[in-house]
Parts: C-alpha cells; sequence; structure tokens
C-alpha cells in the first residue's frame, strides 16, 4: 500500500480511504448536512461534479502543486470524497463515468507534472510509484525520456482506438517504447478512471442526509442530461456490407469475415434461419455446417459460449476493414449507425 | 483418401513415431499443456492432457495420428473444456506460410487435385468427373527462399526493437510450405489476444501513420524527418526508401513537396516489403493448439523440424525422415520434386517403385494412391 504525503493526498485523493479518513479527521456524513461552517466543503463537492457534468469549473487548493495549508488538505479530500457520496445518494449511474474520468484527468495533470519535473526527485518517484503499483508499468528514465517495457504498453494501450497510439507508431527500442511524461500518464488514463469508479461503485451508499437535498437535487438534475436513450438508423457498416457482396458475388470470405458477419447479424437480433442463406453462394457451401457454425456462434452449441463480433481493430489485422467517415469514433461494428 | 493409401500413411507414421521418437520435443511443463492430434480421414481430438514425454508417446503410437498439436498456452486444467481451463499464459508464436505470400512462381508448382484422383492444371473443376478439385502445392526454392526472408525480416524486429534474446527464438519448418517461430520470453506470456494484434500489427508494419516519421498534415520539416541509422521502424523505412546515403536529400524532397496523403501510400506499398508477412490469425489466437515440433504434418509427410542454421537449412532434406525402403505407388505427379537428396518425376500416372518418403510425400499431396 502506498503510503502517501499531505501533497499526495490532496493531488490523489482518490487514494485515500473514505471512511477512514472521515473518522480520522473526526467527522461524520451528517455534520456536513447540519454545520453551517461546513457548507462551503458540500459547495466545493458540487464544483467537482458541475465539472465533470460540464457546467462549471473545479479549482484546486493548490499553490505550486502543493497544499499551502491544512485547511487546504482537507478541502481537497473532503470536497472528492463528498461529491461521492452526493452521487451515491442521488443515484445518478449516469454522472459517474464522467466524474471518474474528470478525475482521472484531473490526477493525470500532477503526475505528469510530478514526473517531467526532474528536479524534485520525491515527487517523480511518487509518481512513478503510483503508476507502478496501481497500474502495473514499470517505468525508468533513460537519458531525460521515460521508457516502459513493451508488453506494460501493449497492455494499456490496447485502450485506445487512435492509430497513435499502435505499436508501430511508437519509439519501440531494445524492448521499450519511450514516452513523453504526457504519454505515460494518457496511457493509464483508462485504468486510472476505472480505479475512481470501483472505488464510487464499490463505496457503501448512504442513507439521505438532511441538509443536503438541495445539493443532492441538483446532482440528480445533472445525471438525468446525460441519461439519453440510444436509437440505431439500422443500415449496416461497410465491413458487413463488403462481406455480405463478397457472398453475393460467389466469392470465398475467409473464415474470420464469415466470423465476423455471423456474429454481428446475431448480435443485430436476427435469426438463425435468417442468416444462414446469405452463406449460400459461398463456393463452400454446406447448409448442415453453415447451421452448426451459426448455432455455436450463439452459444446453441458446445461449451455455449456466445461469441461477440470483433473490434474494429481486430477487422482492421484481418483486412476485414473498409472503414468510411461514417465509421468515425465507432470501435466495434455494431456501434455504427448508433444515434444519441 | 482411400482406405489402402490411409493404411500406408499410418503404418509409415507409426514407425517415425516409435523409431524417431527422440526427434518429437516434449514441450516446457508439459503437464500444463492442452494436446491434441487428427487421424486420416477423421475430425480433430483436443483437450488432452499429458502428465509428460512417456504419455506424450503412448498417444503418438497408440493412434497413429495423421498430426500431433500442442498448445502454446499454459492451464491449470488443459483437460478440461475451453471455458474451465484457466489459461496462464502462452509464448509467442508466429507462422510464416509461403502460401500467403503471393509469390509468382506459385502457379507453376500448383498441381490440382481432385477426389476421383485426376491430376490436371488449370480450371476449378474436375474435368473427368465435374467435381470440385482441391489445390496442391510442391514449393520450390523460392518459395522457401522467400518465406526464410520473412523469418529473417521477423527475427530482426523481435531481437532489435522487441528486446527478445537471440537463444528464445526458436525456428522450425511447419513440414510443408512455411516456417514457424517460437518466442520463448516469459515478458510477452501473459498478453492478451488484443495486446497480441497490436504486436502483430507491430511486426507486419501496418497501421504506421505519416506522423510517425515526422510528416506532419502542414509543412513538414525536414528536421523532424526519419533518417537512416534510427531505430525501429524510421531507421527501417529509410533504409527501404533512400537505399543510400545519396538517394537521401532527393527522397527527403519528394516527401515534403508531395505531402501527407501521397506519405500514405508509400507506408502502404512498403508495408509487404518491410514488414513480416505472418499469418496473424496463429499469433492472436491464444487458445491455439500448434503443431508439435518434430511431429509429421500429413500435407507432406515431413516432419516439422527446428532449424538451428537457417540460411543453410533444406526442409527437403533435413526433415525427411520417414523410411528409405522401396514403395511401389501409381503416380500421377506432372512436377518434378526434390526430396532426401534426389530428384522425383514427373510421373504421368505409371506405378512408380519410389523410396518410402517421396511416395508418403506424393501420397500426402493427392498424387500418388496405393495400387490395387
Amino acid at each position: 500500500m502506498l503510503r502517501l504525503g499531505q501533497d499526495e493526498l490532496a493531488k490523489y485523493p482518490f487514494l485515500a480511504d473514505a471512511g477512514e479518513y472521515l473518522q480520522e479527521q473526526g467527522f461524520t456524513l451528517e455534520q456536513f448536512g447540519a454545520d453551517p461552517d461546513l457548507r462551503n466543503l458540500v459547495d466545493k463537492a458540487l464544483d467537482r461534479v458541475r465539472a465533470a457534468a460540464k457546467e462549471g469549473d473545479y479549482k484546486p487548493d493548490l499553490v505550486d502543486n502543493e497544499v499551502p495549508n491544512d485547511a487546504a488538505l482537507i478541502r481537497e479530500v473532503f470536497s472528492f470524497l463528498l461529491a461521492i457520496v452526493l452521487l451515491k445518494v442521488s443515484n445518478a449511474h449516469s454522472l459517474v463515468r464522467r466524474f471518474s474520468l474528470s478525475e482521472a484527468m484531473r490526477a493525470e495533470k500532477f503526475l505528469e507534472r510530478d514526473l517531467g519535473n526532474m528536479s524534485d526527485e520525491s515527487n517523480k518517484q511518487l509518481a512513478v510509484r503510483i503508476i507502478g503499483d496501481l497500474f502495473a508499468v514499470k517505468i525508468e528514465k533513460i537519458d531525460e525520456e521515460l521508457v516502459i517495457p513493451v508488453p506494460d504498453y501493449l497492455r494499456h494501450a490496447v485502450h485506445f482506438h487512435e492509430r497513435e497510439w499502435k505499436l508501430v507508431n511508437r519509439r519501440v527500442e531494445g524492448g521499450s517504447v519511450y514516452l513523453t511524461p504526457h504519454e505515460t500518464v494518457r496511457l493509464i488514463r483508462k485504468e486510472l478512471d476505472g480505479y475512481i469508479r470501483s472505488k464510487i461503485t464499490k463505496a457503501r451508499t448512504p442513507p439521505m442526509i438532511r441538509g443536503l437535498e438541495d445539493a443532492i437535487s441538483e446532482v440528480s438534475r445533472m445525471a438525468e442530461k446525460f441519461a439519453t436513450p440510444v436509437q440505431f438508423t439500422g443500415e449496416y457498416p461497410p465491413c458487413i456490407k463488403h462481406a455480405i457482396g463478397v457472398l453475393e458475388k460467389g466469392e470465398n470470405l475467409p473464415h474470420s469475415g464469415r466470423f465476423m458477419l455471423g456474429t454481428f447479424l446475431l448480435s443485430r437480433g436476427q435469426s438463425i434461419p435468417d442468416i444462414a442463406p446469405l452463406f449460400k453462394n459461398a463456393p463452400d457451401y454446406d447448409e448442415k455446417t453453415t447451421l452448426y457454425q451459426l448455432n455455436n456462434l450463439a452459444g446453441n452449441t458446445g461449451s455455449s459460449t456466445k461469441y461477440s463480433c470483433p473490434s474494429c481493430d481486430k477487422l482492421r489485422t484481418q483486412d476485414l476493414c473498409f472503414a468510411t467517415a461514417a465509421c468515425d469514433g465507432i470501435i466495434n461494428p455494431l456501434q455504427f449507425g448508433r444515434k444519441r | 483418401m482411400n482406405d489402402a493409401d490411409t493404411r500406408f500413411l499410418e503404418e509409415s507414421f507409426k514407425r517415425y513415431y516409435f523409431e524417431r521418437a527422440s526427434l518429437v520435443e516434449t514441450p516446457e511443463m508439459p503437464g500444463e499443456r492442452e494436446f491434441g492430434y487428427q487421424k486420416f480421414n477423421s475430425g480433430m481430438v483436443r483437450h488432452i492432457s499429458l502428465k509428460g514425454e512417456g504419455e506424450l508417446r503412448v498417444m503418438l503410437m497408440q493412434n497413429s495420428p495423421s498430426d500431433v498439436y500442442c498448445s502454446n498456452a499454459r492451464y491449470t486444467f488443459p483437460g478440461m473444456p475451453m471455458k474451465d481451463k484457466d489459461w496462464l499464459g502462452a509464448h509467442l508464436i508466429f507462422d510464416v506460410d509461403a502460401k500467403d505470400l503471393a509469390l509468382p512462381c506459385r502457379p507453376s508448382h500448383t498441381v490440382h487435385v481432385c477426389s476421383c484422383a485426376a491430376v490436371c492444371g488449370g480450371g476449378a473443376k474436375c474435368a473427368k468427373c465435374g467435381s470440385e478439385r482441391q489445390a496442391r502445392s510442391l514449393p520450390c526454392k523460392e518459395c522457401i527462399g522467400a518465406s526464410k526472408a520473412e523469418v529473417v525480416k521477423l527475427s530482426t524486429i523481435l531481437v532489435e526493437d522487441l528486446g527478445v534474446g537471440k537463444d528464445d527464438i526458436r525456428v522450425y519448418f511447419s513440414g510443408n510450405e512455411g516456417f514457424h517461430v517460437h518466442v520463448h520470453d516469459q515478458r510477452f506470456e501473459q498478453l492478451d489476444s488484443r495486446a497480441r494484434s497490436d504486436l502483430v500489427d507491430y511486426v507486419m508494419f501496418k497501421a504506421a501513420i505519416p506522423e510517425t516519421f515526422g510528416v506532419s498534415r502542414h509543412k513538414p520539416k525536414r528536421a523532424g524527418l526519419f533518417d537512416l541509422g534510427e531505430p525501429g521502424w524510421r531507421g527501417r523505412l529509410a533504409k527501404h526508401a533512400f537505399g543510400s546515403k545519396t538517394g537521401r536529400q532527393k527522397m527527403l524532397t519528394e516527401v515534403i513537396s508531395g505531402g501527407h496523403a501521397k506519405f500514405q501510400d508509400m507506408l502502404a506499398a512498403a508495408e509487404p516489403k518491410i514488414g513480416a508477412r505472418i499469418d496473424p490469425q496463429v499469433t492472436t489466437d491464444i487458445h491455439r493448439i500448434f503443431r508439435l515440433p518434430g511431429s509429421i504434418n500429413s500435407k507432406s509427410g515431413l516432419t516439422k523440424a527446428p532449424c538451428k542454421d537457417l540460411k543453410r537449412f533444406d526442409p527437403y532434406r533435413e526433415s525427411v525422415f520417414l523410411g528409405d525402403g522401396k514403395v511401389e505407388v501409381v503416380a500421377n505427379c506432372p512436377i518434378q520434386f526434390s526430396l532426401g537428396g534426389r530428384k522425383f518425376g514427373p510421373y504421368g500416372g505409371q506405378v512408380e517403385s519410389v523410396p518410402e518418403h517421396a511416395a508418403a510425400y506424393m501420397v500426402c499431396k493427392g498424387l500418388a494412391t496405393m495400387p490395387p
């Protein structure tokens, strides 16, 4: 477990154990609803949520990356913990995702500064330890550059869909990937986000706290904004159209292409008797085999595993991707045509 | 395949597994591997758990398999169905196959065979019985040479870029048309399928963007452009594009004037030339059972043999381990081939007396059959 100093706790409040911290400081949740002197902490917590919902800014009480006094430290940590309480009590699921990402991005800035601040060895070491202990990325410094082992990079970079994050677009040498502090921290954003979100998910939901009703109803209102239903246009993505076109022409579609087509159509709710005729023109068509394989994909036979449609990334590797501008922003063919 | 051909191959393979058992490699930690095999004219039997070399030998002797496989993955329960196996990790594997290299020589040594045992060139359907025919290739020296070149490219990338020790790379002739590369480097064992997919794109030089080479969308600057002597893909592309220092200035001027879109085309054109052309499916599949080193490939009757010296390795000499005794076959092989230092064919459907390994090679390819 990481041992944290005051500056670290203020910068990375998600590392604190919420219940333990409140208790150590001699507070109970009820006090925040009842004591007018603590109202500013509730407001600060609301600011954090507003920043996540893009309804305002959050300005931390840090000066030059450090906490100027004990009060500032308490404000930083408490506002984070109270924000979680507000999210839990208001049942604002649609905001939790945004809140954790917003907090992750804030922590990123501190981590990046600490990693890049060569004059302050202790801060750099802490950032290296946080990234190493929490996210299993071993960071070393070689000639003013940060390097991480290729396997560590790959494990984290798979979460990115921009091509610049593909290993082929990185400087790779002798088993290491060379990164800037910004890139190093950006690499673990998803895990950092996931870590903070899991802290929120695991936190106990307290009962309604008297005196905080207005804050809670504001959080509920912000959450409503993000609970938008999703609709599909019904159009097929270009990879699926291409695969169907290949079959219609009686040409051979590789196994990976058949897998993609089958899993895509099954996920879109089509039935096996509806899908099977698509393969009739395949040069090696066999009805029994086709039905068997579709049933297998649907999880009706064998190990009962239901297979999912491969990601756009995987389809690119398999030469099955024929992306058009309409594919921008999607990471799986199933997301094609999704409109909010 | 008819019964007589099957019997001949089964006996020949069984003799190999009895007399040449030492050639079959027992994998590291055999108790954590999934084994599988195929018999002639039969489906795959997999999810087999074996304790070690002794049980592996018994399996080979008892079943007379046409092909033998072993997982590159390790499991807590290798004998259980896939979802219950408890995956522990898998070493990296790469498959280089001549058939994927689109070599110009291929049509000249590809024949089409059908179930009526007719062999003739061209056409997807048999002129004699009208049924679908299957293409069978007898790889030539160019095929093997081109496959070796891909293995060399791959090995260079693995060593220079990915930091794999030379001793951790084991290269095998696949027993048919290419090579298998096993990488025994613990650092990569835990990578999942998605991470391996990114690694595949790396070694294949796929999905590279111009910005990586200093070619931005707006006014690329000469100072940030890729150059000779740089590590990784920047240096490799420079070597490919410039050829030498003298060609550098002219090429860089062309790159700057051509802009982003033209450079992207250049990257796409360079991909098959400087990237290692491997089968991506093999490397990304972390539950695959892969041909066991030292076992026979039923597509040829040749052994998946280790290549100690890849440059000098001659698969048609060093992977031939079936017997030398004379066997009579009805050979219908229109292409000459070399095996064990001797040339055979072409044959036009007559009875021929050839060494057992040459007979097995043709029978496996569907180009010979046992006399009635």
